[in-house]
């Protein structure tokens, strides 16, 4: 499947939509700092990884969804659980380059140019969901593979 | 109370940037990427490093190891359950949150501490 970008998806979105991600991620990162000063660092840190937004995102997810559908005469309710469980599937796959993220900081951080070692973890993290992501598009999507090659694929049986 | 503030703005411009980025991509598995961004971490780390020190902003990160192994377990629950369960999003989103906090405190305190 193609990668996309679909700026029309932005005008579903409304500004209270906004708000509320944006004051969840706030909170999160404002109530990390109370934890670190409270706790420490080490209780602190995992709170990084916390998904804050998540709940209200799989939510706004699930309702464009049943929006798009209802407004094409459809039911939309399960097709739109499913898209919020693709993209909880999608996230899976983020947590992964995520944990990369982790281990490249703690262990470069104490010896190396900081900015270069916060870059190269968010680059990390992005190769490396996006190579997952790759990966499991070429193990389950048929339509990467040609026609021929399929066929060969096929049980003999079949 | 003006760190905090400052620490809020960042946080919440990081993590509605990416929001954004995983509302205009699809498909929506690759959406779905967006949602375990190292937003929050990003924001954080930052400023810990200017204020705390590179030492602090390591320790944090090595937390951070055990939050995303429960991110990943997290993620795959509430995966799972929706395609299987007739169950609201928010709900087993919220829920979940439990199975998240259960993964990260023990890995942490098993391993990590």
């Amino acid at each position: 499947m193609r990668i996309e970008v679909d700026l029309t998806a932005l005008k579903q979105t409304r500004w209270h939509e906004m708000l509320v991600r944006f004051c969840l991620g706030g909170l999160i990162t404002a109530a990390t700092a109370i934890i670190a000063k409270k706790y420490g660092p080490g209780a602190s840190g995992l709170f990084l990884a916390f998904p804050a937004i998540f709940p209200a995102g799989a939510t706004l997810i699930e309702k464009h969804e049943r929006e798009r559908r209802q407004k094409a005469g459809l039911d939309g309710t399960e097709a739109a659980r499913k898209a919020a469980a693709v993209d909880a599937a999608g996230g899976a796959m983020g947590s992964v380059g995520l944990f990369i993220f982790a281990l490249l900081i703690s262990q470069l951080l104490p010896e190396y140019e900081p900015w270069i070692v916060i870059l190269g973890g968010a680059l990390s993290w992005a190769a490396a969901s996006v190579f997952l992501w790759l990966i499991q598009e070429y193990q389950w999507r048929p339509s990467h593979i040609s026609d021929q090659r399929s066929s060969q694929r096929r049980p003999p049986f079949s | 109370m003006k760190e905090i503030i400052i620490r809020f703005l960042i946080g919440g411009l990081a993590v509605s940037f990416f929001s954004v980025l995983g509302d205009v991509f699809k498909p929506k598995s690759f959406a779905g990427l967006f949602s375990a961004a190292p937003s929050v971490a990003l924001a954080t780390l930052g400023i810990a490093i200017i204020k705390d020190g590179r030492q602090f902003a390591a320790i944090e990160a090595h937390s951070m190891i055990a939050g995303s192994i429960a991110l990943f377990v997290y993620t795959s629950a509430v995966s799972w359950i929706l395609m299987r369960r007739d169950v609201s999003a928010l709900w087993v989103a919220t829920t979940c949150l439990v199975l998240w906090a259960a993964v990260a405190f023990s890995g942490w305190y098993l391993w990590l501490r």
